[in-house]
């Protein structure tokens, strides 16, 4: 297949959509007060040459990575040892669903009394707000490993820790793989949620987000947007190449 | 409990030690409704070392649930399952195992299937690349070694498990239908390769195939060990004689097979009878 052709197939229903959405967005915001795409392009290059984007943006970056990959590992160490303990499962999976359902913003308030507004207050929020994800994730990966697999290794000699690292991790993959870009979307809400409330003296992108705080609707919007594309770029080039690659390699993607 | 349908006569004593046995063999399983069967009912049999025995039966004649036990992935709920006259605990790597659906892991490569085989039996990493390749060769699989499992046709995945099930030297292969899903070309193609390991293992290993192709045991088998249908116990067993390699043009292939076939349709009749009558 020619590169161009490659590049049309990859590409084109994504740029379908977001031209759709920009079309979309235009026509609400000539008839309500949603600032046009026009003006919140202005506000982009504005909030670019005076800095206020990179800084908040590389913030809330610096925060995000550290956070998610904290919550990755408690939530994939804590979902496989769920997955190995029946008791464990039993006593611990309620709490880790009752986290999951409990809203971000819930946890706000009770960070900044055990922290106060500071930094450590908004990474918790992230970590707590996403880790039950990855956590529940794995353990459902785990436990839908088809169960010949288990079987074959068994009789074929393995048990314990080698049984796990050599066939059952490794045949949970894909559903890890999931839960990893699920615990991306809810660590980035969370942030905002965090950030949106606590971090007045820590700006980040969730502060620009506030129009109460003197934060122009159309950089706000300008804001939104850098989120989402950051958010979105993330998520496709990185964890859907990966997943892509993961599910090629054992004939999971149908024509590829 | 149902009356004896048939007797057996127990196969002589042979002068060594059988490999596999089971003695007064009972398997209860349960079924999603809650209801509890009884898949074999008081099954003994014994299997001597080298030897290469087809289980046949009805399906429900609990063949594959037998097979897990000596396997050591299920517990029987009494009777005794023997290896080397020592009970089975559970599953070893002296116990092989084919199944029927498709157990190569597709995460690694045809090779690495081989290799992860003989890494849990503790062959240290240098060697194992190199014993892989020699048992895909031995399968005529040398070519697709870098391949992953699902490149492969299903009947070249099965070969490739048989060489993985092979290669960390079992002594016994239990097989569960393992060409029961494949067509009839790489079937046929597969019990010529099974019968031809069989035949070239050194030290002969013991086979002991589960299926409910009449052609196929007679084909494979030095012995036929014919099942009820539920719950499954034993009607007949054949000796088979005939030299190999084995054709089903050869009259004595084909006599038994018409004899296994006629006792398991009289068997299958007589059980529909049964269960009308209850």
């Amino acid at each position: 297949m020619s590169r161009a052709r490659w590049l049309g197939r990859e590409l084109g229903p994504p740029l379908v959509g977001i031209v759709g959405a920009i079309v979309l967005w235009a026509i609400l915001a000539a008839t309500t007060s949603i600032p046009s795409p026009a003006t919140v392009w202005t506000a982009f290059l504005d909030g670019m040459r005076d800095g206020t984007l990179p800084d908040a943006a590389a913030k809330t970056l610096i925060r995000l990575a550290f956070s998610f990959v904290v919550a990755v590992v408690i939530g994939t160490a804590l979902g496989l040892a769920l997955a190995l303990n029946e008791f464990a499962r039993r006593a611990v999976r309620p709490l880790v669903v009752a986290l999951q359902i409990t809203p971000f913003v819930a946890w706000v308030p009770l960070a900044v009394i055990w922290f106060g507004t500071t930094e450590r207050a908004v990474v918790f929020v992230t970590i707590v707000g996403s880790f039950p994800a990855m956590t529940l994730a794995t353990l459902q990966a785990v436990r839908q490993v088809p169960p010949v697999y288990e079987r074959t290794g068994r009789t074929l000699g393995a048990r314990g820790w080698p049984l796990y690292r050599k066939v059952i991790l490794p045949a949970a993959l894909p559903g890890v793989m999931a839960g990893l870009q699920q615990a991306w979307g809810f660590a980035w809400k969370a942030l905002m949620a965090g950030e949106l409330i606590v971090a007045a003296a820590h700006a980040g992108l969730g502060h620009l987000l506030d129009p109460r705080e003197g934060v122009a609707i159309p950089t706000v919007f300008a804001a939104l947007a850098v989120i989402l594309v950051i958010g979105v770029a993330v998520d496709y080039l990185l964890f859907g190449q990966l997943d892509r690659r993961i599910r090629r390699r054992r004939g999971l993607v149908v024509g590829a | 409990m149902a009356e004896t349908v048939a007797t057996l006569e127990h196969p002589p004593a042979g002068p060594a030690r059988p490999k596999l046995a089971v003695r007064d063999l009972v398997v209860t399983r349960r079924t999603a409704s809650g209801e509890v069967i009884t898949a074999t009912d008081r099954l003994s049999f014994e299997v001597a070392a080298g030897e290469f025995v087809c289980l046949l039966g009805p399906s429900g004649s609990g063949k594959t649930l037998l097979l897990n036990v000596l396997a050591g992935l299920e517990v029987p709920t009494s009777g005794e399952a023997l290896v080397d006259g020592r009970p089975i605990t559970g599953p070893a790597p002296d116990r092989a195992v084919l199944f029927q659906e498709p157990s190569l892991f597709p995460w690694l490569s045809v090779r690495g299937n081989v290799e992860v085989a003989l890494e849990f039996v503790g062959v240290p990493a240098p060697e194992r690349r190199d014993r892989a390749q020699r048992w895909l060769a031995n399968v005529h699989l040398e070519r697709w070694a870098d391949a992953q499992p699902h490149e492969l046709s299903a009947g070249m995945r099965q070969r490739a498990a048989l060489a993985r099930a092979l290669a960390a030297d079992p002594d016994v292969l239990l097989g569960d239908e393992p060409f029961g899903a494949l067509d009839a070309q790489a079937r046929e193609l597969l019990q010529q390769e099974l019968q031809r390991v069989w035949a070239e293992s050194d030290s002969r290993k013991t086979f002991l195939f589960v299926t409910h192709n009449v052609r196929e045991a007679a084909l494979l088998a030095d012995r036929v060990l014919v099942m009820s249908a539920a719950p499954g116990r034993l009607l007949e067993e054949f000796r088979i004689h005939a030299p190999r390699p084995r054709s089903l043009d050869d009259v004595l292939v084909g006599r038994v097979v018409s004899e296994i076939h006629d006792l398991l349709m009289r068997e299958v009749d007589a059980s529909v009878a049964r269960e009308m009558a209850r």
